[in-house]
């Protein structure tokens, strides 16, 4: 833990030196792709603590991590067109009433898809405190009232995983609408203007979003760290080995669960309410179920069931993926047909996907256990994920 | 439009007399900001190709200002947030000069605050929806009113079509044409119930009961037209439905803004003879220069099979117009480039001249045309040329605003209150 | 040289043809040649009036060839043939008397394209000399453009030309569309109220547009309903026809009552006055509020420089006042009696064939679930498994499809040899991942989830770059074109029948493989207990080897099903997937039957909300996606629920 927070202090300051406002060697863009990473790493923790600790496969994680940016994106969409109508309404002859304000404030925000009335779902957005709040709120409250319809009926395994990923996709459906008065396809957008910082720079904010995530990811992975150890993390843990044996111990499995679920839910939200100002825009798109599914992609590669693995294979995987799509990776040629990494890189990822969890269960995290010179890591640490303990569901014993 | 012209020729008079000392480093570097993978590939690929054409045969012409003009291609993977990214890497890190690219007006909305902020210039090639007018974009593709309002004047004017269905997939491109039709069609004195408004998802697949609703309207004795803003590959199943349930074209004329040749090679066309499509191109039109730049291109692709289409004529007379302004500018400095933009003219492919116009939007001409069986179009109607009309006159919010860059240094001028609504754009 | 030559003879002959006649078609048409070439709906009337009024006997000929795009015009002189192509040009044609007149180059002449529009007209100006032809199809030519511009003037020859129809068909069709004009054209009203009767049993689109035609109507105000007005009905302002809003509306339209300054006027009147001096002793920067605006507004109304604002209690005394009323724009009521009786009749009728037609496009999009989730049903309730790529199976089918298709081009054969093609490939395809990926991962069903997510993916984006991103053609053969139609409101394409019928079959197969075959024996077996049935003597590898084979398999010929009637794209798979694994989890998982339960369903539901908010499909499918979320709350083993090993998960 001690190494984990040392490197992301390492790795935070280095970048701050080397960028524009330092030596100059690294471009704001990458910076920002850093920041960004750094958002991803920590929504991957949260997983990993779903997943690999608790046991739920869940494949709607990402919804959690799109509201947490909708809110925020709510507020400086808000914020910024409100400086801008001021600023023009008071060259005008008669000064603007509040009805006037909120009016032209709409149709900026919503001009671009035809309607100019600010839905309910934007009742908030003028207040940063609030939509702030709304950040963890939302995709905890969405989280509770799921989790708990979802652990109350005693829906487990794949069931589960197929439920949270109806979930995500019936709310990137719902927000595709143009009636969801969240601006349908085109999402929000010029998020990386921050309303008042604006004569900042770029570069500057960059920086200063770098550390956030820095902080935020650091915070994170402590809490989590908290969370998973001491009593608490073996309930957690036990849930995801034999959750009949620990509720016949007497133990409220579905609240330990819930609670699980709902927590992750808001540090889902918190990390996608840094990362959408870093990205710029926010739209449906970014609820997708693939989404999800690439956390989860993430998290397995990296290793389940260890908060650094989580990190370090989104760190990881998200970095070289835009590396191979962004056509950084010269084409491999093989006499017969020369790659393009660009048309090829999902179909090795696919792959590789399933080489890990055929081959290399730990994933990258296993490497760890190989340096001699580690105490050895109990075997419940370090375990496959949720179905060694399952074998019992499959002798078709009915509960 | 004399003045501003004038205008313009005296900047670019006095910005020529200063570029004598303005060096430019050579190669100058244009950026090809189309998504080589993903969903957006299939259009957008065909589009870096042809930028990858006309930069070589202006190479092969010697160039740009004695230098060499050096492609940067990038691939923003369909992302809608990666196109930013792709943007400022473009702009920062490889320093170039213009920046051709985009398809989908996420993207366009994702790319436009980094331009602005860095202060860019993008030429964008594919008809949108309008309500916008950036200082840094230069919108060759179609306004609403080059091709949408054109299209519904065909079907009253010509068809007689009385009650209209306006189909379309759920994003911002149809919603908002959509919305201006609708108000358009009512001051054309089309009551608000003869409109029937339908979205459907992308890649939507089961059309029998849409496709029924749209028959069903005609039970009042009405002449029905559909006018499409349906997307990409939903069109396969929407027309194969229209063929199933034999939708004539003489009962329910259909006019599609997002089919083209491209789209129709996916596609038995027996069945849909005489449905329309509206664009400013056709690879059917018959005139000498199309005839040069089909065969460049076939020639370039290796492939005589391949189409041509809207957004590739786009870029034709994009970048023909932005070689014709660094060359008058004597620069490739951005702000020096866009004052000689204004103005320019260039002779479009199926005949008549592009002008640039104030307000960044091309004049274009409205061609409609009818599928023929082998995917190609028979053009039944052309009109003059049209001004890009950039904020809509038939909504009320938009009919106010008006864009005049070099006129009134704004690109949101609300000419009721005159005052500048915003410099940047509204994302 | 020849073609110089030639080129001169014609324009000889052109000059020499023209004293011979008086005036010739060419020299009517030579009058106003761009109203021919570029011609408009709106002027070609006048156009063709002047064409028909020449009375020359080629005259339908050359309307007939006009509307068919067969008359080209030389770009040199503007002279008007017809032409026939050759290999390096045309071969031209004299309009008037079809004589050779010469050839022409390419570029030469241009083909006259009248849009359809024009092409209409032509039409209906023909009617007149095709409804008595001895041709049936110009016959049936004619009465469709009857049919599509309806006027008085062709009841007469409509009625002259029956007597005489040989083909029952086309004389039943000139009867009913004789009805349908004297229903709304004849001068005799009680003509009108016998025809309008008629037309009682009739639930075809063209006779209920008439009836609606006839009972057009529009909403009115005055003081109070004038005389020999023809009242359908009093409207209530503020009611469900007319709010409070339209109905003022109506008043100031009608110049009844003022209208009623909105914020935006009384800004503009505020900053005219205040531009012109007109309140000088107003500081405009008090003005920040609709209160203070208003203020300063009835100074101006004061001043009588401003029209007064409306209370709301003017406006309910100006609505009180008046009468609304839907008026008829047919004046005679015994007329619009008859036609909304009938048309009531009709429309309970058609209401009960809507609701049939969206019950058939809810089989059909069942069907069509079912075979895309059956095989996803087997193998999960057999092996225990998910198989995300169960999706990636139903493209194979598809672009196998696709593939057969180019090699023989033939379509009734390309797709029976598709059909088995697709299954094959697809078990093939099935059991290779069962043999690689999934019997590897035994007891681990999350990790195979996500294990064949990565298949999914890979195969995915294979797919996109053998076949490319863009939808690929499959057609169907001709024999499945069209559509089965009872009359104007039910209907449904061949294909879809088509598709309806393969899953029935497919549904019997299952059922009896399973209950009667000794697969399906081992296949129960293994599924309710493999241990057990392993000691039996049952390879239980073997059983999921063959089991998975099948499902996939089966994805393979729902993949050719859906490409015939949508689109093959790489990401066809993934758009069906949700609803098939909806449709497993709903119905229950494992069994032939629960699939097919959750499968009508969710197709009924989608329809049903479809139907209920027809503008909205994407939103028809949220609804769904929430209804089945909360519907597994309640019952979370399905629709029906299996004992065996899948039962505790």
């Amino acid at each position: 833990m001690t190494w984990f927070l040392l490197a992301l202090a390492l790795v935070t300051l280095g970048a701050t030196v080397l960028s524009q406002m330092g030596l100059g060697l690294i471009s704001t863009s990458f910076v920002k792709t850093l920041g960004k990473t750094l958002c991803l790493c920590l929504v991957a923790v949260a997983m990993d603590v779903v997943w690999g600790y608790c046991g739920i496969l869940s494949l709607g994680h990402m919804a959690f991590f799109g509201i947490g940016g909708y809110a925020i994106g709510q507020w400086l969409m808000y914020a910024r067109t409100e400086i801008i109508v001021t600023e023009s309404l008071r060259q005008s002859p008669l000064p603007p009433t509040e009805a006037e304000i909120v009016a032209a404030v709409g149709s900026q925000i919503f001009g671009v898809v035809g309607s100019s009335e600010f839905p309910w779902i934007w009742a908030f957005a003028d207040n940063l405190l609030l939509q702030l709040l709304m950040v963890m709120l939302a995709p905890g409250l969405l989280a509770l009232i799921f989790g708990w319809l979802a652990f109350r009926s005693r829906v487990t395994g794949v069931y589960l995983s197929i439920l949270t990923q109806a979930m995500t996709l019936a709310l990137s459906l719902w927000l595709f609408q143009n009636d969801s008065g969240l601006r349908g396809n085109n999402g929000l957008s010029g998020l990386q203007n921050i309303p008042g910082l604006d004569h900042l720079g770029q570069d500057l904010l960059s920086v200063l979003f770098l550390w956030a995530s820095a902080l935020a990811l650091g915070g994170g992975y402590l809490l989590f760290a908290f969370v998973t150890s001491g009593r608490m993390g073996s309930v957690i843990r036990a849930i995801r080995d034999d959750e009949a044996r620990l509720r016949f111990l007497g133990y409220q499995t579905e609240h330990y669960k819930l609670f699980v679920f709902t927590l992750t839910a808001m540090v889902s939200g918190l990390a996608g309410a840094l990362y959408y100002p870093q990205a710029g825009i926010i739209n449906p798109a970014e609820l997708a179920p693939m989404a999800s599914i690439y956390l989860a992609v993430w998290v397995a590669i990296g290793g389940r069931g260890r908060l650094y693995g989580a990190a370090i294979g989104a760190a990881l995987v998200s970095l070289l993926s835009s590396w191979f799509t962004g056509g950084g990776a010269p084409p491999l040629d093989l006499g017969f047909h020369v790659i393009h990494w660009t048309d090829w890189w999902l179909v090795v990822l696919g792959l590789s996907f399933v080489a890990v969890t055929l081959f290399f269960p730990k994933g990258i995290g296993g490497l760890f256990d190989l340096i001699p010179a580690r105490r050895p890591v109990p075997d419940r640490q370090g375990a496959f994920g949720p179905d060694r303990g399952a074998r019992r569901r499959e002798e078709g014993v009915p509960e | 439009m004399t003045r501003t012209f004038a205008l313009s020729t005296l900047s670019a008079l006095a910005l020529t007399a200063g570029a004598a000392q303005a060096q430019v480093s050579c190669p100058i570097k244009v950026g090809i900001l189309h998504s080589l993978s993903g969903s957006m590939a299939i259009s957008e690929t065909t589009l870096k190709d042809v930028m990858l054409m006309l930069i070589a045969q202006q190479n092969a012409k010697g160039g740009l200002l004695g230098c060499e003009i050096e492609p940067v291609v990038v691939d923003p993977a369909s992302d809608w947030p990666l196109f930013a990214e792709k943007a400022r890497e473009l702009l920062t890190v490889h320093d170039v000069a213009v920046i051709f690219g985009n398809w989908t007006s996420v993207s366009r909305k994702s790319v436009l605050p980094v331009l602005e902020e860095l202060n860019g210039l993008l030429f964008y090639p594919v008809q949108y929806e309008g309500e916008e007018s950036s200082r840094n974009v230069f919108y060759t593709g179609a306004a609403p009113n080059q091709q949408a309002i054109p299209a519904v004047d065909y079907f009253l004017d010509e068809l007689g079509v009385t009650k209209f269905a306006l189909l379309g997939t759920d994003y911002v491109y149809p919603r908002t044409t959509n919305n201006i039709l609708q108000s358009y069609l009512v001051s054309r004195g089309i009551p608000e119930e003869n409109i029937f408004v339908n979205y459907t998802p992308f890649g939507h697949s089961d059309w029998a009961t849409i496709v029924s609703d749209v028959v069903a309207l005609a039970a009042d004795g009405e002449q029905v037209g559909v006018i499409s803003t349906i997307n990409g590959d939903a069109n396969v199943g929407f027309y194969k439905e229209l063929a199933a349930q034999g939708v004539s074209a003489d009962e329910i004329p259909v006019i599609a803004f997002s089919v083209g040749e491209e789209e129709l090679s996916g596609l038995d066309t027996s069945d849909l003879v005489g449905h329309l499509a509206a664009w400013n191109y056709f690879m059917s039109a018959d005139t000498p220069e199309n005839e040069a730049f089909i065969a460049a291109w076939h020639e370039f692709i290796g492939d005589p099979e391949r189409v041509t289409n809207d957004p590739m004529e786009a870029h034709y007379i994009g970048f023909n117009m932005w070689v014709n302004a660094v060359t008058e500018a004597g620069t490739t400095d951005v702000d020096a480039v866009r004052e000689a933009m204004y103005g320019q003219e260039f002779p479009n492919l199926t005949g008549g001249t592009a002008v640039m116009l104030p307000n960044h939007h091309l004049t274009k001409p409205v061609l409609i045309g009818e599928i023929r069986a082998d995917g190609q179009f028979d053009i039944v109607f052309q009109t003059e040329e049209v001004p890009g009309d950039a904020w809509t006159d038939y909504l009320p919010e938009s009919a106010v605003l008006e864009s005049d860059w070099p006129g009134l240094g704004c690109g949101m001028y609300n000419t009721q209150t005159q005052t500048c609504v915003q410099l940047t754009s509204n994302y | 040289m020849l073609r110089m030559i030639r080129l001169m003879l014609a324009v000889l002959a052109g000059l020499l043809s023209l004293p011979a006649a008086a005036q010739t078609l060419q020299d009517i048409l030579q009058e106003n040649p761009e109203a021919i070439a570029e011609p408009s709906r709106r002027t070609v009337g006048e156009t063709l009036d002047r064409i028909l009024a020449s009375n020359l006997p080629e005259v339908p000929l050359f309307l007939e060839r006009w509307r068919e795009r067969a008359v080209y015009r030389r770009v040199s002189d503007g002279l008007f043939f017809y032409a026939e192509e050759t290999e390096d040009g045309y071969l031209l044609f004299d309009i008037s008397t079809g004589a050779p007149a010469g050839g022409a180059g390419r570029r030469e002449i241009s083909a006259l394209i009248p849009n359809a529009g024009v092409r209409g007209a032509i039409a209906t100006a023909l009617i007149e000399f095709q409804l008595s032809d001895p041709d049936p199809a110009r016959r049936a030519a004619a009465l469709t453009a009857i049919t599509r511009d309806p006027s008085a003037d062709h009841l007469d020859p409509l009625r002259e030309s029956i007597a005489a129809e040989t083909d029952p068909v086309l004389k039943a069709r000139k009867e009913r569309l004789e009805r349908i004009l004297t229903a709304r054209f004849d001068a005799d009203p009680a003509a009108r109220i016998a025809a309008i009767s008629a037309l009682g049993h009739d639930t075809g689109l063209e006779s209920r547009s008439v009836l609606n035609q006839i009972l057009a109507a529009s909403p009115q105000v005055a003081a109070a309903i004038p005389e020999g007005e023809n009242v359908a009905r009093i409207l209530e302002p503020g009611g469900a026809d007319l709010s409070r809003e339209a109905a003022y509306a109506l008043l100031v339209a009608e110049g009844l009552a003022p209208p009623v300054p909105t914020a935006q006027d009384i800004r503009n009147a505020l900053v005219a006055a205040i531009g012109e001096g007109r309140l000088p002793d107003l500081d405009p920067s008090s003005l920040d509020s609709d209160a203070a605006r208003a203020a300063a507004y009835d100074r101006l109304v004061a001043a009588g420089s401003a029209p007064p604002r409306v209370t709301d209690e003017a406006i309910d005394a100006a609505l009180e006042a008046h009468v609304f009323w839907l008026g008829y724009a047919e004046p005679d009521p015994a007329v619009t009696e008859a036609a909304r009786a009938t048309l009531d009749r009709s429309l309970t009728r058609v209401a009960l064939y809507q609701t049939a037609d969206i019950g058939l496009d809810a089989l059909s999009l069942a069907s069509i679930y079912f075979l895309a989730a059956i095989g996803l049903a087997i193998t999960f309730g057999v092996m225990g498994v998910i198989n995300m790529a169960h999706g990636e199976f139903i493209m194979i089918g598809a672009y196998t499809a696709y593939c057969v298709q180019r090699v023989i081009p033939d379509q009734t054969l390309s797709l029976a040899v598709a059909l088995p093609l697709a299954f094959a490939v697809a078990f093939a395809a099935g059991v290779a991942m069962e043999r690689l990926v999934i019997r590897r991962l035994s007891r681990r069903p999350l990790e195979t989830l996500l294990a064949t997510f990565g298949i999914s993916i890979a195969l995915q984006q294979i797919a996109k770059n053998i076949f490319g991103t863009q939808a690929r053609p499959l057609t169907a053969p001709s024999w499945l074109s069209g559509s089965l139609t009872l009359n104007d409101v039910v209907s449904i394409s061949h294909i879809r029948i088509a598709i309806f019928v393969l899953a029935l079959i497919f549904l019997a197969l299952l059922l009896v493989v399973l209950r009667r075959s000794r697969l399906g024996l081992e296949i129960r077996a293994v599924t309710q207990n493999p241990g057990m049935a392993a000691s039996m003597g049952i390879d239980p590898d073997r059983i999921n080897m063959l089991t998975f084979g099948l499902g996939s398999g089966i994805a393979g010929i729902a993949g050719v099903a859906i490409g015939l009637y949508a689109q093959v794209t790489s990401e066809m798979g993934a758009n069906y997937i949700v609803q098939s694994f909806m449709a497993v989890v709903v119905g229950g998982v494992g069994n032939v039957w629960g699939t097919l339960a959750g499968a009508t369903l969710i197709g009924g539901l989608q329809k049903l909300i479809e139907w209920f908010n027809p503008s909205n499909t994407l939103a028809a499918q949220t609804y769904m996606i929430l209804f089945i979320i909360i519907f597994i709350q309640f019952r979370p083993r399905g629709i029906v629920a299996l004992r065996g090993r899948a039962a505790g998960v």
